[in-house]
């Protein structure tokens, strides 16, 4: 049994990374699944804070690839998912504290006793990023459906597919705002996946549960939560159908409804 | 209708005009006849490249000037005198006009039917430009996929995108104005050939329909390609 590396990258920054590693982790950990998630963001760590753990940390990444400690001195249990582990990232150093080779090393050693190794990667397309994508099994795109985020979604995936190695790729369009899709003043999901030609894993709405969430480093409830969760069924290979993101919101639903209604009357 | 209407025809060749004259008639009548029709149609003439075809007629050489500084006159260039009759030939010598509409080397080199096209170089991209991925090539550049916005092409020859192109492209980059610029959508951020410039117009509702851009009389144009 070996872990499934799968990275978590954008390009742009504060579209959701962090956020949707946390909650893919904890949504695969219910699922009963083995889970060691990395910030790789090192002198920006946050997913520490998302998780809840950020008063626990005593060694990171830095730590374990400089030899200052043992890989599982690093990992920091949730309190939750006695399955989910977290290894920060260092605060006080920067990018260039750990190499590629170094970071497909660690998760060359966390393979075998997990089901699921995630990576956070962070925004941009030097360094970090490549120390995030360097061991990675899989890529989850996160974009939102605005032009700049998918614009520079798509400069990363063509940095993934000039790579030496054929990675696959699969999309997650979060903070999806249907009543401003519907005005138009949003992307659609169509135009965002004609744009970058790679199929969605998941649509996640924007939700102020995830604000609340991630100030308290709770784990999501809400639709957030289940478009996460349903994420996380797919990983597993489950077929989820994508959620109705009308559902009980304004005019269109209201049609359909009536439209529903009478064929069946 | 007079026997002269008959004496002329206009032609459109791939060298410009060919000006037919029978051999008929009173050259100082047919030449100012000849004139007012290309006056009749001054605007669609213009600028043309001119060649005179008179059959056996002798044209003298202060006639064939006379006629050349009425034609220049009009912004039209006369390069060829074609005729069976020496004196024509010797006057169109002396104002240096081609004698013949095949180029000289054409004519030198023996005739051999080959049917095998040399074609040009260039190079094949087969998968989606994306944002930040550049291509460039002295020849020609075919993409099979979509060039999207942040992609760039410069090409010394033509650029086929079979796909969506949405990026920027820079065709005949060696100043080369007879390249093109082909796409099955065209939508580009920027296009450039040779030295002209242009960006595509801002409309959002268009349906997607594969054109050509080229250069026409001094700046780039799109034209609908139908199969």
């Amino acid at each position: 049994m070996t872990a499934r590396v799968i990275t978590v990258t954008s390009g742009k920054g504060g579209v959701g990374k962090t956020t949707t590693t946390a909650n893919l982790a904890a949504a695969l950990a219910s699922l009963e699944q083995r889970v060691v998630a990395i910030d790789a963001d090192i002198g920006l760590r946050n997913l520490d804070l998302v998780m809840g753990v950020e008063n626990r940390i005593v060694y990171d990444l830095v730590d374990v690839v400089e030899k200052r400690c043992k890989l599982r001195q690093a990992m920091i249990k949730h309190k939750r998912y006695p399955e989910l582990y977290l290894i920060p990232a260092a605060q006080t150093r920067d990018k260039t504290a750990v190499s590629p080779a170094q970071m497909i090393e660690v998760v060359r050693e966390l393979k075998p006793d997990f089901d699921f190794i995630l990576i956070d990667s962070p925004a941009g397309i030097e360094r970090g990023f490549r120390n995030a994508v360097a061991g990675a099994d899989e890529v989850l795109i996160v974009t939102n459906p605005e032009v700049s985020a998918v614009r520079d979604a798509d400069r990363i995936v063509g940095l993934i597919e000039a790579g030496e190695r054929k990675i696959p790729m699969r999309l997650i369009v979060n903070r999806v705002k249907p009543d401003m899709v519907r005005k138009g003043e949003m992307l659609s999901i169509d135009d965002v996946v004609d744009i970058l030609s790679l199929s969605p894993i998941g649509v996640v709405p924007d939700d102020e549960a995830i604000l609340i969430g991630s100030n308290r480093g709770e784990l999501l409830n809400g639709r957030a939560g289940e478009a996460y969760r349903n994420i996380a069924r797919r990983l597993l290979g489950e077929q989820v159908p994508f959620m109705n993101l009308e559902a009980n919101s304004g005019f269109l639903s209201r049609i359909a409804r009536l439209f529903g209604g009478s064929g069946g009357s | 209708m007079s026997v002269l209407d008959n004496a002329i025809t206009i032609k459109g060749i791939k060298e410009g005009l060919l000006l037919t004259i029978r051999p008929e008639g009173d050259w100082a009548e047919v030449s100012t006849q000849l004139i007012a029709r290309l006056d009749q149609q001054a605007e669609f003439f213009k600028g043309a490249r001119v060649a005179l075809d008179v059959a056996d007629r002798p044209v003298r050489q202060h006639e064939l000037e006379s006629l050349f500084a009425q034609l220049t006159k009009r912004n039209l260039t006369l390069w060829a005198v074609v005729s069976q009759s020496d004196t024509t030939n010797s006057a169109a010598h002396h104002l240096k006009l081609e004698t013949s509409l095949v180029p000289q080397h054409e004519q030198m080199e023996a005739v051999e039917i080959d049917s095998q096209e040399s074609g040009t170089s260039g190079i094949l991209i087969d998968h989606t430009l994306r944002n930040g991925r550049t291509i460039r090539n002295a020849g020609n550049v075919t993409v099979i996929g979509d060039v999207n916005p942040g992609a760039e092409i410069v090409a010394g020859g033509n650029v086929i995108v079979w796909g969506k192109l949405r990026g920027r492209v820079h065709a005949g980059a060696d100043g080369n104005e007879a390249a093109v610029i082909c796409a099955l959508d065209l939508m580009p951020t920027q296009l450039r050939i040779a030295g002209y410039i242009s960006i595509s117009p801002d409309d959002k509702r268009r349906k997607p329909h594969p054109e050509m851009a080229s250069v026409r009389q001094g700046r780039i144009v799109a034209e609908v390609w139908n199969a």
